[in-house]
């Protein structure tokens, strides 16, 4: 079976993003980027696949600007078997990526697609979902145990109340949760044999897609900032100060 | 203008997160019908046609939506949504799981988790773990919108409104329900609790998740959790506080044993006061937190326990 999985560049994760004092967006200058944490669980879940016979073939895909092929080489370092890199300057929207997907599911017709729950910059958790209404496809959304069995995935999902399992029918979209694996580090004879692996790159306007905005960034702020608490000595003054100061217990 | 609520509930009971997501809707104006759609629902529709603003609640009570799986309720949706101007869900699970398949049928870019509504097309929402808030406007002629419950208040009652019961055959040979392993719990749910008490790795264990019991039993809270406590097999998934977890906002929300990482600081920092327990003078928690205690947890619990 063939595995697509989408990968995304962000801010590293143990970054806090600034905004910049145009308030026009958060400044990415010289931040640390990273792949998508999330992405790295699915990119570490086909590997899987493939190592246990399932899968034989993982492709990973990434949409943005030329920067996104250092993480296709990540993907690739991490076992994938080829990269695609569909190339835009353009800031995209959900939507206009996961109709770009869906033109790649079209090409490329994998019986799985394994894409993170949600990015850690825009935090949107959209693309999967959106992708399986595009292609007609079954959708196991924040998945922290895939098992595929035939022609189905069994999925348990991480939901409010518990975890829930269902079973999809392949073809599928499957997103990751924190614990569905322990992502792998890629090894440096990996990454060295990463640099001969093929990198396609399409221009993501030659797909066939509208990729005009339809949802304005008008302004980006700080959150309020909390007032500065303080040190308490014991927990007789945390009650004391709880219960006259705060106010929120009796 | 006209805005269709998505009900939340589950095991036949309306969940609180709805009265908020209908004040949001009360923010954008127009009409507001709430959608119900599961099976012996009927109690649910009941009180959603009490939330004060609502003007029609449309139950589609069948088998097809027992298990609100994304291909079924995404379906419903679609039909009724020519109607609307704007659809809205709670930022749950089950709305993050079914909206953006609604969204993407209809061909519309959806925003998600708005926390407030400035105008009929515009929105603020968190983005990078909260830790900056965009403004943004939404040009398509039909929003479609996940709402963070926590940051809304609730709507007040009314006389109950007019309940329509809709008949809708949706067939589903895609995905199929299995099972679901739910947590059992007398406490109050972590998204309503006016307190929440949440232990960390600094716990060790599950065992130790007891010592926060008799606590929360004192104080009417609901227990959560630190992702590094969830993954450490300590305590169930559905405990997760934070960007990925669960996102609450109490009155009081007492951090024990959390080092305050970006992304848990994402899923509780709005609480009211916060107060933080931690043996580590140098944790980030401490910069949030309106109460520090500096102190082992395992000797000051039983204090605290005591001292309530
Ligand atoms: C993509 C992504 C998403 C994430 N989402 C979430 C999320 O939703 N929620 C979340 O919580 N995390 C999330 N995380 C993980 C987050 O980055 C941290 O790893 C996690 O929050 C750490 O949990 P902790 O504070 O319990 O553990 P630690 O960081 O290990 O902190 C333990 C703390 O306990 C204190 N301690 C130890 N023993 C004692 C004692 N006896 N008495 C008092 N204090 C003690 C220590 O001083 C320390 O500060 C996410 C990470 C990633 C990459």
């Amino acid at each position: 079976m063939k595995v697509l999985v989408p990968i995304k560049r962000v801010i590293d994760y143990n970054v806090k993003a600034r905004v910049k004092p145009d308030n026009s967006d958060v400044d990415l200058t010289n931040v640390k980027m990273a792949m998508n944490p999330f992405c790295e669980i699915a990119v570490e879940e086909a590997i899987r696949l493939k190592e246990a016979g399932t899968a034989n073939e993982v492709i990973a895909v990434s949409i943005g600007d030329k920067a996104c092929q250092e993480q296709l080489r990540t993907a690739l370092a991490l076992g994938a078997d080829k990269a695609i890199h569909i190339e835009t300057d353009i800031k995209l929207e959900s939507l206009h990526v996961a109709k770009l997907l869906a033109k790649l599911v079209e090409q490329e017709q994998p019986e799985l697609v394994i894409l993170g729950k949600q990015s850690i910059d825009s935090d949107n958790n959209q693309t999967g979902q959106m992708l399986a209404a595009l292609t007609g496809r079954s959708q196991g959304t924040f998945a922290s145990k895939v098992v595929l069995e035939g022609n189905k995935a069994q999925v348990t999902r991480e939901v409010d109340g518990g975890l829930q399992t269902v079973s999809l029918s392949l073809p599928a979209i499957v997103t990751t949760d924190l614990r569905l694996n322990e992502p792998r580090y890629a090894s440096l004879p990996n990454i060295m044999k990463a640099k001969r692996k093929p990198l396609d790159v399409m221009a993501a306007d030659s797909l066939g897609v509208d990729l005009a905005p339809r949802v304005e960034l008008l302004q980006v702020e700080e959150p309020a900032k909390r007032e500065a608490g303080m040190i308490v000595e014991s927990v007789e003054q945390l009650v004391t100060k709880l219960k006259t100061e705060a106010k929120v217990i009796s | 203008m006209s805005v269709l609520v998505i009900a939340e509930h589950e095991n036949g009971q309306l969940k609180p997160e709805t009265a908020k997501v209908v004040n949001a809707a009360v923010a954008i104006g127009g009409d507001i019908d709430v959608l119900v759609a599961g099976t012996n629902v009927a109690d649910v529709a009941n009180s959603a046609a009490q939330i004060a603003g609502v003007n029609n609640v449309r139950v589609a009570d069948n088998t097809a939506f027992e298990h609100q799986l994304a291909e079924n309720t995404a379906g419903l949706i679609v039909e009724l949504a020519p109607s609307y101007t704007h659809i809205l869900a709670s930022a749950s699970t089950t709305g993050k799981n079914t909206l953006p398949r609604v969204s993407a049928l209809l061909d519309k870019s959806q925003i998600s988790e708005i926390i407030s509504v400035v105008d009929a097309d515009t929105f603020k929402r968190p983005i990078y773990a909260g830790n900056a808030i965009a403004t943004v406007k939404s040009n398509e002629a039909q929003k479609i919108i996940t709402v963070r419950a926590s940051a809304f208040d609730t709507q007040g009652e009314q006389g109950a409104c007019n309940i329509e019961p809709l008949s809708m055959n949706i067939s589903n040979t895609l995905s199929e329900f299995v099972g679901i392993e739910q947590t059992e719990s007398e406490r109050p749910e972590l998204n309503a609790a006016p307190v929440v008490i949440s232990g960390g790795r600094g716990m060790q264990n599950g065992e130790n998740f007891a010592l926060l019991n008799g606590i929360a039993d004192k104080l009417g809270a609901a227990i959560g959790a630190s992702r590094a406590a969830v993954d450490a097999g300590f305590v169930p998934n559905d405990m997760q506080v934070g960007q990925t977890g669960k996102i609450v906002a109490p009155d009081l929300y007492i951090a024990v044993g959390i080092s305050g990482a970006i992304q848990h600081l994402a899923g509780m920092k709005d609480s009211k006061v916060i107060v933080a327990i931690n043996k580590d003078p140098d944790a980030p928690i401490f910069q949030v937190a309106d109460y520090g205690l500096v102190a082992d947890l395992f000797e000051v619990l039983p204090e605290l326990e005591a001292a309530l």
